[in-house]
């Protein structure tokens, strides 16, 4: 989700509002417990629980809490969209170009429907995640889809084993006609470079973000610029006493989820079964209904586990389509999962040409801010990267323009914090020699330019609990490997989906159960839900049963953009609050008391005015005069429409051996804020991913194309290097508690702001710190350091 | 890997010669694959490309299925036999998320052909808990909540069980050897090396943890 979606997300929320509605004042418990909480006054609706006090007064919210399914995990009982095995059930494999562009003459698909054991073929009409011409008709029309990327699907095949599927897809004969193709971004951009599109084209994000701008000039291959402009950025370089300048590139990145897209259709004629791998059930229901024109009510789409998705599954798909046209045709359930090669070839992260300019008065004021970016999401759009850049820090003068650079290589889709890793590792090296410059500390620069509170408080934690203090002056090491240190912060935005439900029953028996159609993509949903209900009642979150990922139950919130938590736990928080007192009214007369006297405090259920009188919700709801309460709720509205961010400040050691080229990252301490954290546990360990992920970002990962072939080499795990075991450096993170007021629980995601968007500048940071030289291109591979320190002659920057 | 034993025909190197349509293998006895002591075949003779009826021993039970020689016994596990525990992520030996133990050796079954696997003994994820009570590394990882999407977590357990069944005491740099083949995408690592290190202090101890950090209800 784009930053500039933000404000749509606030009209969103006030025009759910009722505006007629009573309203009570509540105060809540606001800001930073080093700075010394405070009380916030909000007005909130008649139905809204009472505020949560701080996570220290609370039982199970806030603490360390074990996974909700982590034995399931660990003893391999989870199911997977890919390990859904059911009755009559037919395998597909995808078949997908094997040319970068042109027109298909013919499919032949005879020979592969006569091999024994096939069961349907299905040659795709319309392909889905490419950009879209805005004028068709400048197109030649063609029969079949346009091929305009090697692997782009084309047909698929369902048989009665995966073997027969595969073998199947080979027998597929496909003629093409072929057309020029460029697959660099910077030769795409030359005015005789052959067009991708014939026209302008655009790309729609997903419920996870991406997507590029529309109505913005296109040039051949160049689709932009996105200008933002506040101020007069000429004005603000007039007024600097500093300006630092530099050009900064970054790689495509794949997403790499272990387990590859995939669906199992059950095509029945009164309703459509949809196993998916996704982050969102509701985008996929949402897909099959627009595809196939079906009413929603008979689509269902489950997702119980996802083994990974970082923002590139949502909706159906063509995966998703393909499976349930051959699941019709076949008159059975049908499962497509792609294989490895062709997961890295349908989803990345563009790469980014950056041109930035910051300039600041002497006491480190910023004056004005350039950004000109370059990127390529091959045939999709969404490559800007001046996320950081606009919203990190406060600049008067600021004009950003965003360039999408269309190549003949697979679409970009949403990537954890999508266009944020690429600008912040630019914009927060840049400010780091501006900081170089001004002969300032780099953390001493950000306290002046930096408003936010919870970065700072993130700084002081970096002050006291690393080795910043003692930090040499950059490249004095004497031997050749040589160690440094460096910081970089991020920014992320509060998000809300408003479709965020769910339903909670309470039975006789006292069992607890939760519906809602949100899916845990593996960021701890299930547990944080069982322990917001168990907080309500006084329950130990382990005796909650969880029942999410499945469409029957109320809609979810679509997991992109870290939006998960803060959107689904209020509205979960609501209907416990809502049931809990639907039961308090039904047994409180078997107790001789009213509703009102009755209360959850420390597990138990009490008299207020007698709190001798305790009873375990065991004993409360046996005292239900029917068998079972329920209350359903939606998210309510936001407390008030501040626009709000949250964000981390990561810290870097590293050793940079000068003669092999080899970065070793040795120990990084991340401190990051997220609203209310619910689960520690979990919060931490997607901090730790992120880190992760953008270390393996800015060490290792890069799609390589060939450029004379026009397809991916390196479609594997193999030759794809993603960070291992053996990489794994020192990890230490400090959660900082931010409460904010917005919500009946303050929760929000992680996601996003969990180190993957500052890695790569804070290694760039320290490894300037080690060797004096600013590595100003990732991944920082031997070949790419050993260029930059001039030991090698490396090819030209592109 | 030091780790895997020796399998007589590598998938790849099988598969070449295979082709789509003759897809033949060459083995021993198609139903009853003999092998001497030391796990060697001999005396070879074609069979395939049809399915051919094989048993497999699974977690302490013999299974009788009918695969294609082509078949690997990660697909075999997951596909005939549904223990879908066993991950497949990249089929090709790269992420080892498909480990299993082969005569209590860590092995990768998207490498390994079912056929291959007749006569040896195979233990699955599913078949390292007993009922409801899991492994000490199983407990452990969920202690230290060593995992998020789960995906790698299975073969992840299966190397490290591994690794405490030849080193009851590894150091942190034992456990980084062990998994150096397992890729997690989420990046749960340093949780997983907890894990293991925390498995093999308190083997014993840890032995009976099953469920979750509450208690029951009073």
């Amino acid at each position: 989700m784009a930053p500039e979606t933000f404000l749509l997300e606030e009209q969103q929320s006030a025009t759910q509002e009722k505006p007629q509605e009573p309203k009570r004042t509540e105060n809540f418990v606001f800001g930073i417990p080093q700075n010394g909480l405070q009380q916030k006054q909000r007005e909130v609706s008649q139905d809204e629980p009472p505020p949560l006090p701080a996570n220290s007064e609370l039982t199970y919210i806030g603490k360390p809490t074990q996974r909700y399914d982590g034995p399931a995990k660990a003893m391999g009982k989870g199911r997977y969209t890919a390990d859904v095995n059911l009755p009559g059930m037919l395998y597909a494999r995808m078949v997908d170009a094997t040319i970068p562009h042109g027109r298909i003459v013919s499919i032949d698909t005879s020979e592969a429907e006569k091999l024994p054991g096939v069961r349907a073929v299905h040659v795709i009409e319309h392909v889905y995640g490419l950009a879209e011409l805005r004028d068709p008709k400048q197109e030649t029309p063609s029969r079949y889809p346009v091929i305009r990327y090697a692997g782009q699907p084309i047909a698929g095949v369902a048989a009665i084993s995966q073997q027969i599927a595969d073998d199947a897809a080979k027998l597929v004969k496909v003629q093409y006609d072929n057309q020029p193709f460029v697959v660099d971004r910077t030769e795409a951009r030359a005015d005789d470079a052959p067009v991708v599109f014939p026209g302008p084209a655009d790309a729609a994000g997903s419920a996870g973000g991406g997507g590029g701008p529309k109505d913005v000039p296109q040039k051949g291959n160049v689709h932009g610029p996105q200008r933002k402009q506040v101020g007069d950025s000429e004005k603000g370089f007039a007024e600097a006493d500093v300006i630092v300048e530099g050009e900064y590139f970054t790689q495509v990145q794949t997403h790499s989820a272990l387990e590859t897209h995939g669906f199992v259709v059950d095509w029945k004629p009164d309703e459509v079964t949809v196993y998916a791998s996704t982050q969102g059930t509701a985008s996929v229901r949402d897909d099959f209904a627009d595809v196939f024109k079906l009413p929603k009510s008979k689509v269902r789409v489950i997702t119980e586990y996802m083994g990974g998705g970082f923002g590139a599954k949502f909706g159906a798909g063509n995966e998703g389509v393909v499976a349930a046209n051959l699941s019709r045709k076949a008159n059975a359930p049908v499962k497509l999962m792609l294989d490895r090669r062709q997961e890295h070839i349908i989803c990345n992260r563009p790469d980014s040409h950056q041109t930035l300019k910051i300039g600041a008065k002497r006491d480190g004021t910023l004056t004005a801010i350039q950004l000109t970016s370059y990127g390529t999401a091959g045939v999709g759009t969404g490559a800007g990267a001046a996320g950081p850049a606009t919203n990190l820090y406060k600049c008067p003068n600021l004009l950003t323009e965003e360039y999408d650079v269309f190549v003949n290589a697979g679409p970009g889709a949403a990537f954890r914090a999508p266009g944020h890793p690429q600008g912040c590792f630019a914009f927060e090296q840049a400010i780091d020699e501006l900081a170089v410059k001004l002969n300032m500390d780099a953390l001493a620069l950000r306290d002046k330019i930096d408003e936010n509170p919870a970065r700072k408080v993130e700084r002081q934690l970096i002050l006291e609990r690393t080795n910043w203090r003692s930090r040499k002056p950059a490249g004095s090491d004497a031997g050749p490997v040589k160690r440094g240190m460096g910081i970089a912060q991020s920014v992320w935005y509060r998000f809300v989906d408003m479709d965020s439900a769910c339903e909670i029953r309470v039975s006789r028996d006292g069992s607890v159960e939760l519906m809602s159609a949100v899916q845990d993509i593996g960021g701890g949903t299930k547990t944080i839900l069982a322990m917001v209900v168990g907080e309500e009642f006084g329950i130990p979150p382990a005796n909650v049963v969880i029942r999410i990922g499945d469409t029957r139950f109320p809609i979810g919130p679509n997991s992109g953009g870290s939006v998960t938590a803060g959107s689904i736990t209020p509205a979960v928080r609501n209907a416990a609050y809502q049931a809990k007192q639907k039961l308090f009214a039904a047994v409180a007369p078997a107790f001789g008391t009213t509703a009102d006297n009755l209360a959850v405090q420390k597990g138990r259920v009490v008299f207020k005015n007698d709190p001798s009188k305790s009873y375990t919700l065991k004993q409360v709801t046996a005292k239900l005069p029917t068998n079972e309460i329920s209350a359903r709720a939606t998210r309510a509205a936001e407390y008030s429409k501040e626009r709000l961010i949250y964000g981390g400040v990561d810290y870097v050691e590293l050793a940079v051996d000068t003669e092999t080229g080899r970065v070793h990252v040795e120990k990084v301490f991340g401190a990051h804020d997220c609203g209310r954290p619910i689960n520690p546990t979990g919060v931490i360990n997607q901090i730790n991913g992120g880190i992760l992920q953008g270390i393996s970002y800015a060490l290792f990962e890069q799609r390589i194309m060939d450029r004379n072939a026009g397809y991916m080499l390196n479609a594997n795990l193999e030759n794809y290097k993603i960070l291992g075991a053996r990489e794994v450096p020192e990890i230490e993170v400090a959660l900082v508690e931010n409460y904010i007021a917005q919500s009946s629980t303050d929760a929000a995601g992680i996601g996003e702001s969990a180190g993957i968007i500052t890695l790569a500048a804070a290694i760039g940071n320290a490894f300037y710190n080690a060797t004096g030289v600013r590595m100003r291109k990732i991944p920082m591979t031997p070949a790419n350091v050993l260029t930059a320190l001039g030991k090698v002659q490396g090819e030209v920057q592109a | 890997m030091a780790d895997t034993p020796k399998i007589e025909f590598s998938r790849r190197g099988f598969l070449k010669g295979a082709g789509i349509t003759a897809a033949t293998t060459v083995i021993e006895s198609a139903n009853a694959l003999a092998r001497d002591a030391k796990g060697a075949l001999h005396g070879a003779q074609t069979i395939g490309p049809d399915a051919l009826p094989i048993k497999l021993r699974v977690n302490g039970h013999e299974h009788a299925v009918t695969v294609e020689p082509r078949y690997t016994l990660a697909q075999t596990l997951r596909d005939n036999l549904d223990l879908t525990g066993t991950k497949v992520v990249c089929d090709r030996g790269s992420c080892s998320a498909c480990t299993v133990w082969i005569d209590k050796v860590p092995s990768l079954a998207c490498m390994t052909l079912a056929v291959d696997a007749v006569g040896r003994e195979i233990t699955t994820i599913e078949g390292l808990s007993h009922g409801d009570t899991m492994h000490p590394v199983q407990a452990a990882f969920v202690k230290h909540d060593a995992m998020q999407c789960g995906f790698c977590t299975p073969g992840m357990v299966m190397s490290c069980a591994a690794l405490l069944e030849r080193n009851p005491n590894p150091k942190l740099d034992d456990v980084k050897h062990a998994v150096s083949g397992n890729l997690c995408r989420c990046g749960t690592y340093p949780k997983i090396f907890a894990a293991t290190l925390d498995a093999a202090q308190q083997h014993a101890q840890v032995a009976g943890l099953v469920t979750l950090n509450a208690g029951t209800e009073a």
